[in-house]
């Protein structure tokens, strides 16, 4: 069964082809991977997705149900968050209140509560701090909670982005390029990591790396993507021997082998 | 409201309740200045209505250059009230204030439903635009309804404002901006400043808060124009131009965007100083303030660009929801 | 009709000063992003200078406008030194409260009885007005200089920035000053010269306003630089031709509306367009769509 079903998605820029005819699926819990060179549209694909941008052909379904078109707000309370490829923290927002913003859609209380400091309002605050909590636990943030955004260590505001992101219990989780940056220890630990996510919090993931260590590693189907358009998918197994998949990252072999 | 809740509120009043009461004992027995007890009570007015920006800018992220346009609204709405129905009583005067905030609110939502898609820059020039334009129709006003005076300026407005309502209301509004500001909504309203995309993707809907935000920024700018209607009892439209806008947006940012202890004290500093002035300089230099003044202001923001006060705010303006 | 043509005339007279001025909002904006509101105040220094270099210096025409222009840039190079380039990387808000601070310091300083002095003063006009009458309407001597000397303007403005290696620099910072700096431009000298040229723009228009419209006084620049700002924003605010289509278009409807409908709406219609025009297209007539890259 299918959790994230998107087919035929085609986006231009003013010239440019950015998708060009998009089939992906990812199926309820599964561990998928896209992975492709810089500019294929993985991160288009993860845009038109989540919202941020319309295809200009193509529709999105999120189990079942026709999510393209939507606004990206909408498309977040229906059960997909995601990370960004180059980390979009609040900067000048706490730790905690990172978390705690992504915890407000599903706020108990009114503004007049807010307003007014009624008891609605002191359970509320509650709920939403110890849920906070709990996240920043889990991500081994507690400590630094109440440290602002822009001063967290990058490792740190990596799993930020992703603690913040589960903050609104997603049933998808897309993560754009999780990893970069890393070394090969921590690499090693996110792995770990996702897996652990993934059972807990009984998730679908689609990840965009350019790790082939990660990707091979925990995914357990791949999409490759190359000038806007999906040219492989599979097992890491099969996309490893793909020739096209190979051809698309080294470029073709020349006839004398050079 | 609950009991809990109305204790906060009763706690965080009682010294504004203490300062009003001194405040009108002392001026009805003549004890200081009529001159400066007024500048006091514009001081509250102000702040009041950089309040109302603060939230918009400072909070929100949203750049509004037409603040005044709303401040005069709701002046103009309270005072077309209280002019031709309200005699002298002071719960026609309350009523008139809350109706000219609510004015200014409406005209607010449909100013933001229409302008708020707008970026940042654009969007200070469309409510720039917007501002210019409500001066014209404030110029012209008396062509439809002449008690409102047109360029000739609005009379006969009772002196409704006493120390009482400037500081009482200035309690109230601070009151409120805390609770919101620190409350999941405020935190919305921030994480949309800090970065609209990622607020959208989180499942705030940026728009509705957005307009909100404004909205209610905008109705404090009103019911602050509505008591200064009744401080002067006069009204033109010279006193909501663009200049008016800048001031209240220069208070914001010298106070610190997102600050509400630097709005406060900013809006007091600038009030007092622009009068302390007058009164100090020569009778020939009275204009020097405006050369002084721009001068303080752009040292300012070489050597804070920030604002005078960053993050920290004084302790009853802080998170207390534990 | 006639009376419509005349008014066009007449538009297109105010429509070209508005340009002058919106040339440099829109420049400077296009390579800083910055509202500089001090250049507005840029303009009424330019028109000061000509009241000066005709009335009490008694120099030819093309010296006052020489004067102005240089005056004006001197004036809005020290502006950018002093002022704007410390605030360069600091958050942008800070350089427009600045620019605002700047602004009313040279109003009012300039308002001092010592300086130029707080009243409305008469601009001198060395030569008879004349005019050209046609068909339908007629042109007066100083509309055809304030239409040729602004043409010439706008073409001198165009080649500069088209076909001369300072144009190209300037092209590069706008698009992006960092890696321009890296290619070798020289990026504090580049936008000290877009402050000048502005500058030099504003000063023309300073005494071409003089001319059309006789009376002088340190406030004077206030609404008109708000107006020209408007009509870059309404051309596409970093474009060049689009500066001169707004500033048209403001003078045009401004002119307009003080014939056909009453001179108190004028400041409110040429508002109203703009409002209009920005909820159809954003980012103005003529400007590029900025895609934010998410």
């Amino acid at each position: 069964m299918n959790i994230l079903e998107a087919s035929g998605l085609a986006k231009n820029f003013g010239g440019i082809k950015a998708l060009n005819g998009v089939d992906l699926q990812v199926g309820v819990g599964e561990l998928a991977g896209m992975i492709g060179p810089n500019g294929s549209g993985k991160t288009t694909v993860f845009n038109v997705i989540t919202g941020i941008y319309r295809p200009d052909r193509g529709t999105v379904t999120l189990g079942g149900k026709r999510i393209s078109g939507l606004p990206p707000h909408s498309i977040s309370r229906l059960g997909i968050a995601r990370t960004f490829q180059n980390i979009r923290l609040f900067r000048n927002l706490s730790a905690m209140d990172n978390v705690r913003a992504a915890c407000h859609p599903d706020v108990r209380y009114g503004p007049i509560s807010a307003v007014c400091r009624s008891e609605g309002f002191h359970a509320g605050e509650r709920e939403i701090r110890e849920k906070a909590m709990d996240l920043l636990s889990l991500f081994s943030l507690q400590d630094r909670r109440d440290d602002l955004a822009r001063n967290l260590p990058y490792g740190d505001q990596r799993r930020l982005e992703i603690a913040r992101a589960l903050a609104s219990e997603p049933d998808l989780l897309l993560l754009d390029e999780p990893a970069a940056g890393m070394n090969a220890s921590e690499v090693g630990k996110l792995m770990e990591f996702i897996l652990e996510i993934r059972t807990r919090y009984k998730l679908a993931i689609l990840l965009i790396e350019h790790q082939m260590r990660l990707v091979m590693g925990i995914c357990e189907r791949i999409v490759v993507m190359d000038f806007g358009e999906v040219i492989a998918r599979g097992t890491p197994r099969e996309i490893r021997n793909d020739p096209r998949v190979i051809e698309a990252y080294l470029g073709k072999e020349s006839k004398d082998g050079k | 409201m609950g009991m809990k809740a109305l204790l906060g509120l009763a706690r965080f009043m009682a010294p504004f309740a203490a300062a009003a009461a001194a405040g009108t004992v002392l001026s009805s027995a003549g004890a200081v200045n009529m001159y400066w007890v007024q500048i006091f009570q514009l001081a509250c007015i102000t702040a009041v209505s950089a309040l109302g920006l603060n939230v918009i800018y400072g909070f929100t992220g949203l750049f509004s250059l037409g603040h005044a346009a709303f401040y005069g609204i709701g002046a103009y709405g309270a005072a077309l009230l209280m002019k031709t129905g309200g005699g002298e009583s002071q719960a026609f005067f309350l009523a008139s204030l809350l109706a000219g905030g609510a004015g200014a609110a409406l005209i607010a939502w449909l100013v933001g439903l229409s302008t708020l898609r707008l970026t940042s820059d654009y969007l200070g020039i469309a409510t720039l635009g917007f501002g210019i334009i409500m001066k014209v129709v404030f110029d012209n006003a008396d062509a439809f309804l002449p008690q409102l005076g047109g360029a000739r300026g609005m009379t006969g407005i009772p002196k409704m404002t006493g120390v009482a309502w400037a500081v009482m209301f200035l309690g109230a509004f601070l009151f409120a901006a805390r609770n919101l500001v620190h409350s999941s909504y405020g935190r919305a309203l921030v994480a949309i400043r800090e970065d609209e995309v990622a607020a959208g993707a989180a499942g705030i809907d940026t728009f509705r808060y957005k307009l909100a935000g404004f909205v209610v920024g905008c109705s404090f700018a009103g019911v602050a124009g509505g008591l200064y209607a009744h401080l002067y009892a006069f009204l033109h439209p010279s006193n909501f131009d663009f200049f008016k806008s800048v001031d209240v947006l220069m208070i914001v940012v010298l106070g610190g965007l997102g600050n509400m202890s630097g709005t406060l004290v900013a809006s007091f500093g600038w009030i007092f100083l622009l009068e302390g002035l007058r009164v100090a300089l020569p009778p020939d230099y009275i204009e020097l303030r405006w050369v002084l003044i721009p001068v303080l202001l752009v040292v300012t923001m070489l050597r804070r660009p920030q604002g005078l006060f960053g993050i920290r705010e004084f302790r009853f303006l802080r998170d207390a929801s534990e | 009709m006639d009376y419509f043509l005349q008014q066009v005339v007449n538009g297109l007279q105010l429509g070209f000063v508005y340009a002058l001025i919106a040339l440099g909002y829109t420049m400077v904006y296009g390579i800083v992003r910055l509202i500089n509101f001090a250049h507005g105040d840029v303009f009424m220094v330019g028109a000061f200078i000509g009241l000066y270099a005709i009335e009490g210096a008694r120099l030819p025409l093309a010296a006052v406008f020489l004067l102005a222009i240089c005056g004006c840039a001197l004036l809005a190079v020290a502006m950018e030194r002093i002022a704007y380039r410390p605030l360069r990387n600091a958050p942008r808000i800070a350089s427009l409260i600045t620019a605002i601070g700047v602004s009313l310091f040279l109003e009012y300083f300039t308002s001092l009885r010592q300086v130029f002095g707080p009243n409305f003063y008469p601009f001198p006009r060395p030569f008879a007005i004349s005019a050209w009458e046609f068909r339908n309407f007629a042109i007066t001597n100083i509309q055809a200089i304030i239409f040729t000397v602004t043409l010439c303007c706008l073409v001198l403005l165009q080649f500069v920035v088209r076909k001369t290696r300072l144009g190209r620099a300037m092209r590069a910072v706008s698009h992006d000053h960092v890696t321009a700096g890296l290619m070798g431009v020289n990026v504090d000298l580049t936008i000290s010269v877009t402050f000048g040229l502005g500058a030099a723009l504003a000063g023309v228009g300073g005494v071409l306003y003089g001319f059309a419209y006789p009376q002088v006084n340190t406030f004077m620049g206030v609404m008109p630089g708000l107006k020209a700002f408007t009509a870059a924003v309404l051309g596409g605010i970093g474009s060049i031709p689009g500066a001169v289509l707004g500033g048209l278009i403001m003078g045009q409807s401004e002119t307009l509306t003080s014939a056909y409908l009453s001179s108190t709406y004028r400041d409110g219609i040429a508002f109203l367009i703009l409002i209009l025009v920005l909820l159809l297209r954003p980012t103005g007539i003529l400007g590029t769509q900025r895609t934010e890259k998410v």
